[in-house]
Order: structure tokens, then C-alpha cells, then sequence
């Protein structure tokens, strides 16, 4: 390599970019360690989480209930349950986002993916679509109601 | 090409010649146009938002189809193109060589992207510059969403053109007294980024293709109804265009490599690591695509693998920065115009850096991804780094290509306005990702907070577009009427330049 590039050295010390360097990786080992660890808890689903199949389509948002109990544009959960959503689209892409809960996982048509939370306040909350999804986008919006156990 | 407006030549001179000087004038000219065309659109964006509700853009399709010509623009046919410019100006000077490897194949290149970028414009196409099947396939209205595919056919292949023919002129015809780790960090620049698109865009050039008949209906590659799968075309997509994405950044790099040192009157503080680094970014850029897709349903697995591969290229582009600043430390630095907007460049390449690493950790991803944040994000990329540094170096090579002196002051109004502007839109757009935002929205529930961040980053914008038209006039004026380039030394610095207009010319 020496030979190919010829020679170059320049002349002062390189010590403090090693330095700089091996400060630079070893922030990077930290943060991906951290992300590893974070992720790997937050992707364990609760075993008694509750189903609910969510279906995007232009442009509004579906949701069935285990009861087979189905919701348009709007959702209808409890504190304290975990909820297990198993996400699909009937024509483009969409994108299934509850921004307060950090709920976020692609629609894709002829794919299932999940994602699980539990909300633990009671309220209302926005639901929206965060891929591209053509002319009315900007409105695929819906509302998730929190109640407390009755 | 100097001294054109001491000696004029028929323009259809300029525009069939295939010295290397003329073809990057040409370059130059059409990208600056694409960079006002594209930058006027990114206003009329900004307008809209101002507000919630519709404003200045009648229905949501239109805005649709301005954001993705926009984008498709502001890629495509400014930032390619005006790196293109640059390295024909000073790569065949800096490896010692008469002209391009072959002329007539870089004229070419250049001529087959005024037809690409016309079916871009005249299709105005609506699919975003992702073109996401399936929505790209069974939504998109053509005949414009086909002349986008068209159009980004011919860029390609004018993308590879222009990269074999980097290579060659640097692999082969440097001089021979010239090893290859001699050469000037700018002309690495466009070697590394050139054996990037030769490795990378093939991917997209047959991605393309599928999309196209997966259009026709003959394929179903991509569309699920058929059997197809849409991740397939995100594999495809983000295998060429993250390593695209160095591709955009390195050569603004490299253009800082020449004018960091130039101005801090002092040599580059490691040749060897700017090289390294180069090197580093150009292999380990491949080992990261699938970071744009988390969200797509990816196993915890190919996150993880992902994300350290998108770690991994993190040093090289902080060894750039240590490298830029570890130069100018104990110079004797000038801040004349160019040497601003490279420095500024720095600054805002490392928050966008550093705002890189959070997008990557996996967690944080599902916040920002698809929002506002990673708007703000790839902008102080492309704006913040890539258009910097390439402004930076236009001011840099006004004396050489028009043989005179742009306004000094009106330069430093320009990088004034434009960093506040910058800042001003693209921090404030991590912040609107923060709180939910969306991205590609043609209105936006009136969230009091929203609202805000919007206005601040449309009133940036304005401020930017202000910078940039008295940029124009800037130039404009001073390649008529500006007073006459001092050519040996046009910036006062002392030490030797490498000098475009010494290039002879057959036509000259």
C-alpha cells in the first residue's frame, strides 16, 4: 500500500486525532450498545397483550378488536392493558404512527408487522400516517381514546 | 474558459466543445439554474406551511408534485452536476493532465442532462424522489410518474458516464512523476465518489426498470397484488442511494479540502487521514442502507446489523472534521467569502452528523423517522454541507472563470443571511419531528407548537431565498462589470493556486 500511494507522512505527530478517534468510537460503541439494549426490552411483547388489526388504506385507518368489534378513524383502549397491534394495508404503503406512545411501523399491503405499547394515561391522543401515501396524506389522520378500567 | 468576456467566443463554441474547462462551465451554468428553479420550489413549500390551511397551493396534488421535484432537482441536477463542474474545472490540473480522460464521453454526460431534467419539469411527477411502490405503481397519475422514471434513466447513465470517466483520468493519466496518494484531496474526492456510483447506481438503474414495468402491468415485481413485494424496491432503492448520499457529500468535502488550507495559509494538517478517510467512507457507506427502513417491519437482527454498519461510518466523517479544524488551528486565516461558507459547511456537518447517530440508534429511529426531523436532518446535508461547500467553491472559482472579482461584502451578506436562514429551517425541523410532525404534508392539524416552528422555519426560508438572489446579482453583475481578477493571487493569500485558465484550449 505504501508503495501504491507513495510516500506521504506528514510531519507532526498524529497522536491527537488517535485520541480524538478513539474518543469518537468509543461514544459510538456506547450509543450502539445502549440502542441494542433499549430496543431488545421494548420489542418483548407481554404475553396476555390484546390484538388489534389495524388496516391502512387511502386514507383512513381500520381497527379490529379481538371481539371482532371494528372501529373507523377511531380507537377505543384501557390504561394499564398491553395492546399488541398486527399492522397491514389494503393498497399503499402507510405508515401507522401514535407519536405520544412512540408507536410507529409501516402498513405494507401483503405484509403483517407488529408493534405492542400500553398507554397509561387516560386521554386523547392523535393518530396519524407518517409514509407518503398520495392526495390526501396530510389528513390520514385518526384519534385514540384512553379510558380508565371501568 | 477565462477571460471569456475579454475575448468572446460564438456560444455554440462553448456548447460543442469538449475541453474539459467548457464542459465544466456548462455544468456549472445548468446546475446554478436547476439550484434557483429547484430553491424557488422549497419557498413555495414554505409559504404553504405558514399556516395551517391552504394558502398559496390550490390542492394537495400539486404540492405533492412540488416537494418531489424538488427534491428530484436539488439531487439530481444541482448537486451532481455542479460537483460534476468543479471536477472537470480542477481534476485534470491537479493530476497533471491536458483534458478528461476522453472529451467527447464527458460531453456527452453533459448533454444528456438538460433531456433528463426536461421530462423531470414537464412530467412533474408526484411519488416523492423515492418513488415508493406500491403507491408508485397502481396510484401515481402519468404520463409524469413515467417521465420521472425516464428522466432519472438518463441522469444515471449521465452518472456513470461522468464516473468512469473520473476514474480514468485519475487512475491513468495523472503524471507519472504523480503517485496516487499524491494527488490532491479534491481530486480523491472524486475518485472515491466516482468508484461509489459505479458500484452503486447499477442497483437503481435496474430498479428502474422493474418499476417501469411493473407500470406497463407486464411484471409484478414490486406490487403486492401480483405477488411482488414493496421492500424489495426499498432494498433496491437505498442500496444505491445511501452510498449516493456520500457520493453528494464527498466532493463538497473535497472542495473544502481545497479551500480550508488555502485560506489558513497553512498546509493540510494530515493528507494521509483526508485520504484514509475517503477510502473508509466509500467501503464502509455500503454496509448501511437498510437504516432508512426500520420501520418497514425489519427483524431485531437486521436492525442491529444495520445500525452498527451506519455507526461504523461515523469516524471517517469526523476524522474530515478533525482534519479541517486541526488545519486551521495556529493559521493565518483569511475569511474571505469562500473560506466563510466552507467553515460554516464544518459547523453544520457535524449537527448533521451528530443528528445522524441519533437517527441510527434503534429506538430513537421510530421517533424520528418520517418526520420533520429527518427533513431537518438530510438538509443540513444537502443544504448545509453539500450546497456550503459548493457555494463556497463557486465564489472560489469566480476569478478564474470569469476573469474577474465578485462584491466581497455582497458575499459575506449572502453567507450571513444564508447560515441564519439555515439554521433557522432545518434546526427547527428536528424540533417539529420531535413533537410528530409528518413529513410530505399539505396541512397540518393547528397545533399551536407546530404552528411556531413552522413559521420560523418559512420566514429561514425567505431569508435564504433573499441570500440567494442577491448571490445572483452578485454574480451577474460581477462577471460584467466586477473589477478586474488579480489571476496569480486572486484572494491575496500568497503560495500557488491551481490555475484553470492556464489550460489551453484548442479553441482558444
Amino acid at each position: 500500500m505504501r508503495g501504491l500511494i507513495g510516500n506521504m507522512s506528514d510531519e507532526h505527530s498524529s497522536w491527537p486525532e488517535w485520541v480524538y478517534i478513539g474518543v469518537v468510537v468509543a461514544l459510538l460503541c456506547w450509543v450502539g450498545a445502549e440502542a441494542w439494549n433499549v430496543e431488545r426490552l421494548v420489542e418483548h411483547v407481554p404475553e396476555d397483550a390484546e390484538i388489534i388489526k389495524v388496516v391502512g388504506q387511502q386514507w383512513f385507518w381500520t381497527f379490529e378488536h379481538e371481539d371482532g368489534t371494528k372501529e373507523v378513524g377511531e380507537l377505543h383502549l384501557e390504561t394499564g392493558k398491553a395492546y399488541k397491534f398486527e399492522i397491514t394495508s389494503t393498497d399503499v404503503n402507510h405508515s401507522f404512527n401514535i407519536h405520544d406512545y412512540v408507536v410507529l411501523l409501516d402498513a405494507v399491503p401483503g405484509r403483517i408487522n407488529t408493534v405492542w405499547f400500553s398507554p397509561t394515561e387516560a386521554g386523547e391522543y392523535d393518530i396519524q400516517c407518517r409514509e407518503y401515501c398520495g392526495l390526501i396524506h396530510y389528513n390520514m389522520r385518526g384519534t385514540l381514546y384512553v379510558e380508565d378500567p371501568s | 474558459m477565462v477571460l471569456e468576456l475579454h475575448k468572446p467566443r460564438p456560444i455554440w463554441q462553448i456548447m460543442f466543445s469538449t475541453h474539459h474547462t467548457d464542459v465544466g462551465l456548462l455544468y456549472l451554468i445548468m446546475s446554478l439554474g436547476f439550484l434557483f428553479l429547484g430553491g424557488a420550489l422549497a419557498l413555495a413549500i414554505r409559504a404553504e406551511l405558514f399556516f395551517p390551511g391552504s394558502q398559496i397551493i390550490a390542492d394537495s396534488m400539486t404540492f405533492n408534485r412540488i416537494f418531489t421535484v424538488h427534491g428530484t432537482t436539488l439531487i439530481f441536477l444541482f448537486i451532481l452536476p455542479s460537483a460534476s463542474a468543479v471536477g472537470n474545472y480542477f481534476v485534470p490540473i491537479m493530476v497533471r493532465y491536458k483534458d478528461m480522460a476522453y472529451p467527447k464521453l464527458n460531453a456527452i454526460a453533459f448533454w444528456m442532462i438538460p433531456p433528463g431534467g426536461a421530462l423531470i419539469w414537464l412530467g412533474f411527477a408526484d411519488f416523492t424522489w423515492y418513488a415508493t411502490p406500491p403507491y408508485s405503481i397502481i396510484s401515481a397519475p402519468g404520463p409524469a410518474a413515467d417521465m420521472w422514471i425516464f428522466g432519472l434513466k438518463i441522469l444515471g447513465v449521465s452518472s456513470i458516464l461522468g464516473a468512469i470517466n473520473f476514474v480514468v483520468t485519475i487512475m491513468k493519466c495523472k503524471h507519472p512523476d504523480m503517485s496516487l496518494g499524491q494527488v490532491p484531496l479534491l481530486a480523491w474526492s472524486f475518485l472515491s465518489s466516482s468508484l461509489i456510483i459505479l458500484v452503486a447506481l447499477p442497483t437503481f438503474a435496474a430498479a428502474l426498470l422493474m418499476l417501469l414495468t411493473d407500470r406497463l402491468g407486464v411484471s409484478g415485481f414490486f406490487n403486492p397484488a401480483l405477488g411482488g413485494d414493496p421492500i424489495a424496491y426499498a432494498h433496491l432503492f437505498w442500496f444505491t442511494f445511501h452510498p449516493e448520499v456520500y457520493v453528494l457529500v464527498i466532493p463538497a468535502i473535497g472542495m473544502m479540502y481545497e479551500i480550508i488550507p488555502r485560506f489558513s495559509r497553512k498546509p493540510i494538517f494530515s493528507h494521509a487521514s483526508g485520504l484514509a478517510a475517503f477510502i473508509i467512507l466509500a467501503i464502509v457507506g455500503f454496509s448501511s442502507w437498510a437504516h432508512h427502513m426500520y420501520a418497514t417491519g425489519m427483524s431485531f437482527t437486521e436492525k442491529t446489523v444495520f445500525m452498527v454498519g451506519t455507526l461504523a461510518a461515523v469516524p471517517a466523517s469526523a476524522m474530515h472534521v478533525f482534519n479541517f479544524l486541526a488545519t486551521m488551528w495556529g493559521g493565518r486565516i483569511r475569511f474571505s467569502t469562500p473560506m466563510m461558507w466552507a467553515v460554516g459547511g464544518i459547523a453544520l456537518f457535524f449537527s448533521a452528523g451528530a443528528g445522524g447517530v441519533v437517527n441510527s440508534a434503534m429506538p430513537l429511529d421510530f421517533v424520528t423517522h418520517d418526520s420533520y426531523w429527518v427533513v431537518g436532518h438530510f438538509h443540513l446535508f444537502v443544504m448545509g454541507t453539500i450546497a456550503f461547500g459548493t457555494i463556497g467553491y463557486v465564489y472560489y472559482m469566480f476569478p478564474y472563470v470569469t476573469g474577474r472579482m465578485y462584491h466581497e461584502v455582497l458575499g459575506k451578506i449572502h453567507f450571513v443571511l444564508a447560515m441564519i436562514g439555515t439554521v433557522m429551517v432545518f434546526f427547527t425541523q428536528h424540533i417539529l419531528g420531535l413533537y410528530g410532525m409528518p413529513r410530505r404534508i399539505y396541512d397540518y392539524p393547528p397545533i399551536p407548537e407546530w404552528i411556531t416552528m413552522n413559521q420560523i422555519a418559512t420566514i429561514g426560508a425567505m431569508l435564504i431565498g433573499i441570500s440567494m438572489a442577491i448571490w445572483l446579482g452578485n454574480m451577474i453583475y460581477s462577471s460584467a462589470k466586477g473589477p478586474e481578477a488579480n489571476m496569480e493571487d486572486p484572494f491575496g493569500l500568497g503560495g500557488r493556486y491551481y490555475y484553470p485558465h492556464t489550460q489551453k484550449n484548442p479553441h482558444h
